[in-house]
């Protein structure tokens, strides 16, 4: 007899891990054994909740309470007062933003209301460990339909008829790219899965590989019956230890089970995946520079066409799918193209993962239908701006991406109308700026990463974007000239223009686009020699004004000793020898440190 | 284990379902039963451990999957106890008083699965708490 009657799921991805969930389990494991509740309570390692802010995170079942920010000294509480004696701990509930009320389930949360889960549906639902658990919620269904019903095209008929869109950037049909590996015909095909996930901020691809590894190793699978291939690699980074760890059990698991290796469902269908750890460059994600790295040269980008699906790995046709769209196959495999048609907009169906990060009160992982806004996503979900201030920009698509004002708060988000307001959709990062950022300094930043990240292999990406780097970086000193402006952008013009590959075709999209709406932050720093929000430490001037009362609090934290002034009267700056560092604002009780 | 086909699939989903239906999602709360069993101090020097593990027992003897079974703080009735509350969807919540482990028995055979109240052990039945 199953004597478990409760089930306590503790968050296993990363973030959480981060913050000590590994000691929580065991804690918790301890305090259940002290009191004689472990054998009718069972701790659960799951995969992640998607609300890293509020981690790490632990939800008891039946009864649906979801703690927030535990720590392994809560543990005790957790068992004394919830399992033993059923009072849920009111202080571990979350507190919602806007109404600041106290939420017990999880369902009743806005984070989690508007969200639509399809690729995350298992993560935190299952332990990511056990097949069964995956198996438990129709795992491997899809596969088996697949082999024992389907015909490899109507695998593929089915996929283009869901209209389902590649979800790592650029949006392209998916049945359309199965069809063409499967019409070119060869005696080897490969079918991999992208997982260099690269974008600053982004870490669905890592979530579920850590959380729900078997619907992408499913996926695969069924991708190797569409076109007829029996190899599958996942591209994967070295720096994500725990996702490599959990696809190597799953991958162990599945040939166990028989649902990988020779003989599928007792078919002739053989299929297996081996994982390929990537050393962490972001042009990696590029496909072709993928597969070159994954034949042991170097991760540069080659001309396209031919494209992989004729000629890629070994010179075989080869799918390159990411992570994200590859978990969305089983669930329409399962679910029907009408279905996922149901979802989403006229020309992009099914929902979107997003990593919503930043100045944004619930960070976090979510996943909504295409067609939400970035005003629900942000203040909805997101539960606003951090200290209530006010909404500045937000960049989508990371580094490839732009910014999109409040102005266009409400568009729908879909490929298209991303495009068309000059940002793109990419792999889904979403970092929320307010008023206190500086727009040439985020623009700098990311030509920082995109010019340490270019391979090389062509001049307008190599030199084009360290040349726009160095230009945005004397703007942010206060070296800036008028003509800068023009250089930035005709540069910017030709390096879109010119380059082989993605990664210089979308490099100077940031500066792009923060000059069509930021306009005024950099005419600030060039003619002024002002940075508006005092984030260029070069151009920031702190000056006390007559609300100073003389209490030298600031005298004694200056590290460089430029405040003078005598006890019970004002203070003055030196701006010579300041070095903005800010500590005296901080310090300051009297609102007297005019910060610039 | 090797699984050869769909069916051995699908009979190795059932096995691991048992495992995990603790965990609904969320979308079909409301349309559960839930039984409610109060563990406070009182409740449990009062056997409501041994009233609990008999619920959950005869709930898997009986192969029933939308009973939601969760132990809750003290219901106010500490002369009753080991007290359980039955909510079963769009009726009126029953509270039961005095519930060894034949009694919880009874509640899930005679009142949540043939619909019979279980005479004698009803404190309140139809109130306005849910």
């Amino acid at each position: 007899m199953n004597k478990v009657r409760s089930h306590i799921m503790v968050c296993g991805g990363t973030g959480c891990i981060a913050s000590e969930s590994d000691v929580i389990i065991k804690n918790l494991n301890d305090a259940l054994k002290k009191q004689g509740y472990d054998e009718e309570i069972d701790v659960i390692k799951t995969g992640c909740f998607g609300f890293c802010g509020q981690g790490p995170i632990v939800k008891v079942h039946p009864d649906n309470v979801f703690y927030v920010k535990v720590k392994p000294d809560d543990c005790d509480e957790i068992v004394a007062e919830h399992i033993v004696k059923g009072r849920v701990v009111e202080r571990l509930l979350f507190d919602e933003p806007i109404t600041e009320e106290k939420v017990k389930e999880h369902s009743r949360m806005n984070f989690y209301k508007k969200q639509y889960r399809i690729a995350l549906r298992n993560c935190g639902l299952i332990n990511p460990e056990d097949i069964t658990e995956y198996i438990a919620f129709q795992g491997y269904e899809a596969l088996g339909k697949a082999l024992t019903d389907m015909k490899p095209q109507d695998v593929i008929q089915l996929l283009t008829d869901s209209n389902l869109r590649g979800r790592g950037g650029g949006g392209f049909p998916l049945g359309r790219k199965w069809g063409m590996a499967a019409n070119n015909a060869s005696d080897k095909k490969y079918i991999i899965c992208n997982a260099d996930e690269g974008d600053p901020g982004a870490f669905m691809d890592r979530s579920i590989l850590e959380g729900d590894p078997h619907s992408v190793l499913e996926a695969m699978a069924i991708g190797g019956y569409a076109i007829g291939a029996d190899e599958g690699i996942i591209y994967i980074r070295a720096e994500y230890p725990l996702a490599i760890k959990r696809l190597e059990i799953a991958i162990k698991q599945a040939q166990e089970y028989g649902l990988l290796g020779d003989n599928i469902f007792g078919t002739d269908f053989s299929f297996n995946v081996r994982l390929k750890l990537g050393a962490g460059a972001f042009v990696c994600g590029e496909e072709t520079a993928l597969i070159h790295s994954v034949e042991g040269s170097r991760g540069e980008p080659s001309i396209k066409p031919p494209y992989p699906a004729a000629e890629g790995l070994n010179g075989k046709p080869t799918i390159v799918n990411n992570v994200e769209t590859y978990a969305n196959v089983p669930a329409i495999m399962l679910k029907g193209a009408e279905w996922f048609n149901s979802i989403g907009t006229a020309t992009s169906k099914g929902t979107k993962v997003f990593a919503l990060a930043g100045n944004v009160n619930n960070v976090g992982l979510v996943e909504v239908p295409m067609g939400t806004t970035l005003r629900e996503i942000i203040y909805d979900i997101g539960g606003g701006i951090v200290g209530g201030k006010a909404f500045k920009a937000v960049q989508t698509g990371g580094p490839s991406g732009g910014v999109i004002t409040v102005a266009d708060l409400d568009t729908p988000i879909d490929y298209e109308s991303l495009k068309g307001i000059g940002s793109m959709m990419g792999s889904g990062g979403m970092i929320v700026m307010d008023e206190t950022d500086c727009m040439v300094n985020i623009a700098k930043f990311y030509l920082e990463f995109t010019q340490d990240e270019s391979c090389g292999k062509c001049t307008p990406c190599r030199i084009g974007t360290k040349r726009m780097y160095e230009i945005l970086d004397r703007i942010c000193s206060g070296e800036g000239e008028a003509e800068d402006l023009h250089k930035l952008r005709e540069l910017g013009e030709m390096i879109k223009g010119s380059s082989l590959c993605g990664l210089g075709q979308t490099a100077p999209n940031p500066v792009l686009s923060t000059m069509e709406y930021f306009m005024n932050e950099y005419e600030a720093h060039i003619f002024d020699k002002k940075c508006l929000t005092g984030t260029c430490k070069a151009l920031a001037k702190y000056s006390i004004n007559d609300n100073c009362i003389g209490c030298t609090a600031c005298v004694k934290v200056c590290p460089t000793k430029c405040i003078t002034g005598k006890v019970k009267e004002k203070h003055v700056i030196d701006q010579d020898a300041c070095i903005a560092c800010g500590a005296c604002y901080d310090v300051c009780k009297f609102n007297a440190v005019v910060k610039p | 284990m090797k699984i050869k086909s769909l069916d051995e699939l699908i009979k190795m989903r059932e096995a691991s379902v048992k495992k995990v239906n603790l965990r609904e999602t969320g979308e079909n709360a409301g349309e559960t039963i839930e039984l409610m069993v109060g563990m406070a101090t009182c409740g449990i020097a009062a056997g409501a451990r041994e009233t609990l593990q008999s619920l959950m027992e005869t709930i898997q003897t009986n192969g029933l999957d939308n009973i939601k079974l969760i132990q809750v703080g003290c219901l106010g009735f500490c002369h009753s106890e080991p007290t359980v509350q039955l909510n079963m969807p769009n009726q009126e919540p029953v509270l039961y008083g005095n519930v060894d482990k034949d009694t919880a028995k009874k509640i899930v055979e005679d009142h949540v699965m043939n619909g019979k109240l279980v005479d004698n052990h009803i404190l309140i039945k139809s109130f306005d708490k849910a």
